[in-house]
């Protein structure tokens, strides 16, 4: 079982993106379950959302302690939220910034985990034209674990979710931030 | 045809599959969506001789459903929490008067201190309003529980009440297995209602019972709800037959055959205690099994006291409690275990959206010195400070 926590803050589709994301687990014929954390939703307040895939049925409904991947939509949740709890040697940290961190690279040192950054909101703000990085950052997702799910199912995820020019726009995002991660990690 | 969908939505779909005539329609979280996805259902026009009714309370919901289900329409409703609260009169009514509404219930924590999360709470406050009561497991069992919902409302002329896990279940996103417009159809025949509201043949439903008449009125409508126990079973193994699954009826059993211990559920949690019911004979070598309730209303005293009585011990896991009590559910498997040797001791859990843990439920089922009544993962230091405090 591969199991993703997602932190962002309310309004930047942290819940969404888990939906999308085991939906495109399912187009792959996966077994996913994605849920939010229920919390009282307010718009800039953090937020947590999973999902796990596996390849046979998903029994377990506890929250996700200790994920394989981790992806932070806001940069500025890192001094608030332990976003990095749970995570072991060898997972991955996908997080959403527009510099690298050297707080988060220190942490990273730590626990030996292997930290992307994207500048997703930018990416967002140039397809979508609003600042919301969950495509984008699902699109790099696929780039960091394409044997988890592929772009192409993200793709197909996105327009299962949205319709029409939106779906279009937040396919390229997603796409765009595909290539980035292969581009910054060809360095 | 499966879909990677949200309970609520997968809900939705279930219900319109089942050809409703009224929909009642208040908002109370974590029911919301359910109601949300019929309205755009209905609105979509894929629900046909249909109306979508936007009450304004609880109690209209219900008492617009217990109207229309007295002119004969296939009739729906849901709710949550406080919302059931507001509606407590015409639930009482609806059974009364013999009414196959279905209704579903986001369970949800009771207030106050207000809490919208899920627990069993409000489920448990009308437990002996005469609803047939139904847990699901899964969204996929809350899919078909609502199918089977309304044939076995319909039959008995009994109303149900689905109840699924608010946000657990409701708000997931899961694989689901949406059935075929014509197998529902092939499964739920058309409403014929036997009595109803018609101008052209007039009649009175709901009329005074004296004191003469009220107690054989009540000993009647006992003997019918009892006789539901079978209904329900026959209902699920057609489900089954139709459909091609597995069903278990009024409860299942999971790795029960050779279990010293039996934990005894409702809901959501069972497949988190699968798991952990798997772990614990793999690395500790327990023989522990679990029993997830369907039927909790009628209650299948005898063949759950069948089943349990096999063990040595019964834990009953329960998200709601009685103050001053103990475990609500426990009453009832109590019951069912005089006279045996069987012992039991209660774990509440998972109250007001209290996550339920793997690590935490192991820890608890390895306790030998467990008191009669425990609450997982109590922060015992601050209630001993409150303790100490009161009784300064």
């Amino acid at each position: 079982m591969f199991q993703i926590r997602i932190h962002g803050r309310g309004g930047q589709g942290v819940v969404t993106a888990a939906e999308m994301l085991s939906i495109a687990a399912f187009i792959e014929g996966k077994f996913a379950q994605a849920f939010p954390s229920f919390g009282s939703e307010r718009m800039g307040a953090p937020v947590v959302a999973f999902c796990r895939i596996s390849e046979s049925e998903i029994r377990v409904r506890e929250p996700i302690l200790e994920p394989d991947v981790v992806i932070v939509q806001d940069q500025s949740l890192v001094s608030t939220v332990d976003v990095f709890a749970g995570l072991k040697t060898g997972c991955v940290a996908l997080i959403n910034a527009t510099h690298r961190d050297d707080y988060i690279d220190s942490v990273a040192k730590k626990l030996q985990i292997n930290v992307h950054y994207l500048n997703a909101t930018e990416i967002a703000l140039q397809y979508v034209g609003r600042p919301i990085p969950n495509a984008a950052l699902l699109g790099g997702f696929s780039a960091c674990c394409p044997h988890i799910v592929q772009l192409k199912s993200i793709k197909d995820a996105i327009f299962e979710k949205f319709s029409g020019s939106i779906a279009e726009k937040n396919s390229q995002a997603a796409e765009r931030a595909f290539e980035k991660i292969l581009e910054v990690d060809d360095v | 045809m499966f879909k990677q969908i949200e309970g609520s939505n997968a809900i939705a779909q279930s219900v319109a599959l089942c050809r409703p005539n009224v929909i009642c329609a208040y908002p109370i979280t974590p029911q919301t969506h359910i109601v949300e996805s019929l309205g755009e259902i209905v609105r979509n026009g894929d629900l046909q001789n249909c109306d979508f009714i936007n009450v304004e309370s609880e109690m209209a919901a219900l008492s617009v459903a217990i109207g229309s289900s007295a002119v004969g329409m296939r009739s729906y409703t849901a709710t949550s929490s406080q919302g059931l609260l507001f509606m407590m009169e015409a639930v009482y009514n609806a059974s009364g008067l013999q009414f196959p509404i279905v209704m579903t219930l986001g369970n949800r924590a009771i207030g106050s201190p207000i809490n919208i999360w899920n627990d069993h709470s409000d489920a448990m406050s009308v437990r002996d309003a005469g609803w047939i009561m139904l847990f699901a497991q899964t969204t996929q069992e809350g899919v078909d529980l609502h199918i089977q919902a309304f044939a076995i409302a319909e039959q008995l002329k009994i109303p149900v009440m689905v109840c699924v896990d608010g946000f657990i279940l409701t708000h997931a996103y899961e694989r689901v297995f949406i059935p075929k417009q014509e197998d529902v159809d092939a499964f739920l025949p058309k409403l014929v209602p036997d009595q109803f509201l018609d101008v052209q043949n007039p009649c009175a439903i709901g009329a005074m019972v004296p004191p003469s008449d009220f107690t054989e009125v009540r000993y009647l409508a006992h003997e019918k709800y009892c006789s539901a126990l079978g209904v329900i079973e026959e209902q699920s193994s057609k489900f089954g037959k139709i459909f091609s699954k597995k069903t278990y009826g009024l409860f299942e059993e999971y790795k029960c055959d050779d279990a010293d211990v039996i934990v005894v559920c409702m809901g959501s949690v069972a497949g988190t205690l699968k798991d952990t019911v798997d772990s614990l004979r793999g690395e500790k070598n327990i023989k522990i099994g679990v029993v997830v309730l369907c039927s909790y209303r009628p209650f299948p005293y005898e063949k759950l006291g069948k089943a349990l009585s096999k063990s040595k011990s019964v834990i009953v896991l329960e998200k709601a409690f009685a103050l001053g009590c103990g475990g609500i559910l426990s009453i009832d498997i109590e019951l069912c275990l005089r006279n045996t040797e069987t012992t039991l001791r209660t774990v509440i859990a998972g109250l007001g959206g209290r996550e339920i843990m793997i690590k935490s439920l192991r820890e608890e089922f390895l306790r030998t010195n467990a008191q009669r009544v425990t609450f997982l993962d109590l922060k015992q230091d601050i209630v001993d400070q409150y303790c100490k405090k009161l009784s300064a």
